[in-house]
């Protein structure tokens, strides 16, 4: 078991959680909760394989996902924000859409065969420092590289600049920056386009670069969910959300890896000598997910935490108070 | 008003799914183009194909339903399966047969069995292991229609029988090969991603491990358990996992061929799987294969004729049930077969062709004498593991105890089991 494999894959398989976690920010944080990651995702992760598939270039797929997925979230936009009905039920729904409509058109893809995915690199003089540089810079793909460079610029979109300032008004008082302004039903549309079209690189970064192909609903297992639990991990904070992702992806190779060594720190490796508890280790992702999800419905604990106040409630013009 | 909003959100979904769908089929049909083999069109598999939808029967011939826990098209245990049952139709007199893909184990999976025995089917196959204790269950609410259950190991000695084949001696020969690859590559580690602790697994990670040492006995052999049989993104992190840590060839005891895509990235080498077109990847050493075609014939015509009786039914190689990729007839040696010591080569075919004549059987494959991966005798000299002892962990059954029983590793397995 080695510290830098397992973050350098933790690394690269939170890439994914990075993109899917940050839309569903800029989602929120525009007032909007969209639980629909996990069926935008693998929508994205379909039709990024399937466009790369026929055309063998993998940045139009990137595209076509990101197109799709996005389009994908217009129906929550429209549901949610023009007819006002219940964000939850809208999200939800949208899950099973986006997973049907995948996995019907996804039909048959799986034997694809080979096709030319996005290719590691590693980047020089920066890849040759010990330790970070190995993590970080060694061997990753020129997607989460991306990411190295996205999450600090949505912070700095979010905090320091004018249309980030609109975006948490809306968030925060919708009757107050409408009263200054701004478009609050254009802008939640835009911010729920963003956080469709994030779900959707985050899909295509599953099926292009970290596990190559289309396996139906297993392609993501859930990873949606899981962003949608980062989220509130990460305090509808970019940076913080970076952390909570790499961290995650982490644990998804240590399950592997722990089994490794038959002792760990001079004791025994009790994931050595017995592969039953590897599914508590599995088992972590998706209750820490059920966790923050039950703390974060609480109203006391989503204003401790610094939820945007407008969160999910839809905005009515005129209405007092709203 | 309540109502016309709901028309509005109504008329909107279904603008956005035809547009979504106008949007993407384009680019996902090109990708169906190479299904050329395509089987005779399935009268079952509906197009749109909602998950779990019950096939029809045909009236006045022999319905054959076959329970596949992936997709048909895995490239792997599913698929093996699926080509098994066109043999059927294609070989039988007279028979119908369907299939239902991606049925979970469990509750879920009882209900299939149900649906398909209420609509009539004459013989149900049921492909994965924890399907066992739910077609047991049907089976005894419906005694007139046989159940066949693959792997596992139960039967009721009436209408539902207890079907499986001696992969061991083809993962024996697959161990000799990895072997004799790791050391020619000056890695003498091998890596085994198993998929559950039960005595199937870790009969085939033991018989990798004595053919291993037969051809390189300094090697040692990593495990990973992943706990699932078919999840192709965590099949591949194991192989990673396994190639990271050292290993130079790594086997696969789950269903799908990740493992040869994983070691092509890697420049090292994986040992798919379950079915003979599995092995298409660079980097793919051999596999060890079923053949299932001539096994579920015989099967379907044997209840057809009333002689086949449900029980315990466990084939070797002489019945063309199974194989080694690059070995058979009419096949070529992989890349990484050719440059093999021939020595060793021709010490695989040898025992192969003996296999192949059943002079050499799962028995002679656990002959002692066998010591464990602690340095104690498991199977003393000139004694063998009986059929009770491949499968069963210790006592065994109430009516079938075994002596040495399945639930030790092998020498050279850096592994341990639960107690």
């Amino acid at each position: 078991m080695d510290l830098v494999i397992i973050l350098q894959a933790g690394v690269a398989s939170g890439t994914v959680l990075l993109f899917a976690t940050i839309g569903e920010i800029f989602c929120e944080r525009a007032g909007v909760t969209n639980l629909g990651v996990e069926g935008m995702m693998l929508l994205g992760a379909m039709s990024a394989f399937s466009v790369t598939v026929a055309t063998g270039n993998a940045f139009a797929g990137i595209l076509v996902a990101m197109l799709a997925a996005g389009l994908l979230s217009q129906v929550h936009a429209v549901i949610t924000i023009h007819l006002q009905a219940d964000q939850v039920v809208s999200g939800l729904a949208l899950t099973f859409l986006g997973t049907g409509v995948s996995l019907v058109l996804g039909e048959g893809l799986s034997k694809a065969g080979t096709i030319a995915v996005l290719p590691p690199i590693t980047i020089p003089v920066l890849g040759w420092i010990p330790f970070i540089g190995e993590i970080f810079f060694k061997n990753q793909n020129i997607l989460v590289y991306f990411g190295y460079v996205f999450f600090p610029l949505c912070w700095y979109f979010i905090n320091r600049t004018r249309p980030g300032l609109h975006l948490r008004a809306v968030g925060e008082y919708p009757a107050a920056a409408d009263a200054l302004g701004i478009n609050v039903y254009r802008t939640r549309y835009l911010y729920v386009l963003v956080g469709g079209m994030l779900a959707g690189l985050a899909g295509a970064t599953i099926s292009l670069a970290i596990s190559p192909g289309w396996f139906s609903e297993l392609t993501t297992a859930g990873q949606g969910w899981i962003a949608v639990g980062l989220v509130i991990f990460a305090r509808w904070d970019p940076l913080q959300a970076a952390v909570g992702s790499y961290i995650f992806g982490a644990l998804r190779r240590l399950i592997l890896d722990i089994q490794g060594p038959a002792m760990l720190f001079g004791l025994v490796n009790p994931f050595f000598a017995n592969p039953y508890y590897g599914f508590f280790l599995q088992m972590i992702p998706y209750a820490f997910t059920v966790i923050v999800l039950v703390m974060g419905s609480r109203e006391a604990m989503r204003k401790r935490l610094g939820a945007p106040a407008a969160l999910g409630l839809p905005y009515i013009r005129g209405q007092r108070g709203a | 008003m309540k109502m016309n909003k709901m028309w509005r959100v109504l008329s909107a979904v279904m603008i956005m799914v035809m547009i979504l769908s106008a949007c993407v089929t384009p680019t996902a049909a090109p990708t169906k183009a190479p299904e050329a083999t395509k089987a005779p069109e399935q009268p079952t598999a509906a197009p749109e194909k909602p998950a779990l939808q019950i096939p029809d029967v045909v009236a006045g011939k022999f319905n054959v339903a076959m329970v596949l826990i992936g997709p048909h098209d895995d490239g792997g245990w599913s698929q093996a399966h699926y080509e098994g049952l066109k043999y059927v139709e294609a070989n039988v007199q007279n028979v119908n047969v369907a299939y239902i893909e991606n049925v979970p184990e469990g509750a879920d999976s009882e209900q299939v069995f149900r649906s398909l025995a209420r609509k009539g089917f004459n013989l149900i196959f049921g492909t994965s292991f924890g399907f066992m204790d739910p077609m047991e269950i049907v089976a005894n609410e419906f005694p007139d229609i046989t159940f066949i259950h693959i792997s596992g190991y139960k039967s009721n000695g009436k209408n539902f029988g207890n079907l499986f084949g001696a992969m061991e001696s083809m993962k024996y020969l697959a161990g000799m090969v990895a072997g004799a690859r790791a050391k020619k590559d000056g890695n003498p580690r091998i890596g085994y991603m198993a998929t559950f602790p039960i005595p199937e697994e870790i009969r085939l990670g033991n018989a990798i491990a004595l053919g291993m040492k037969k051809t390189c006995p300094e090697c040692t052999m990593d495990v990973r358990w992943i706990n699932t049989w078919h999840d192709p993104v965590i099949e591949k992190e194991a192989a990673a996992s396994l190639f990271d840590a050292g290993a130079q060839v790594v086997f696969t005891g789950a269903d799908t061929p990740a493992v040869a895509d994983v070691a092509t990235t890697k420049g090292k080498w994986g040992v798919t799987y379950d079915f003979v077109g599995s092995c298409k990847a660079e980097r793919c050493l051999t596999a060890p294969y079923w053949n299932w075609g001539p096994v579920y014939a015989k099967v379907a015509q044997g209840v057809i004729d009333k002689t086949y009786k449900p029980g315990w039914d466990y084939f070797d190689a002489e019945t063309n049930g199974l194989g080694l990729y690059g070995f058979m007839e009419g096949q070529t040696l992989t890349k990484g077969l050719a440059d093999l010591d021939p020595e060793v080569l021709s010490m695989v075919k040898d025992t192969l062709a003996k296999m192949l004549k059943g002079e050499f059987t799962r028995f002679d494959v656990f002959s002692g004498p066998i010591k464990d991966n602690t340095g104690k005798v498991i199977v003393p000299e000139g004694e063998k593991l009986q059929q009770a002892d491949l499968d069963q962990f210790p006592p065994g059954a109430e009516n079938l105890k075994c002596t040495y029983c399945m639930k030790w590793w092998a020498e050279g397995i850096n592994a341990e089991l639960p107690k």
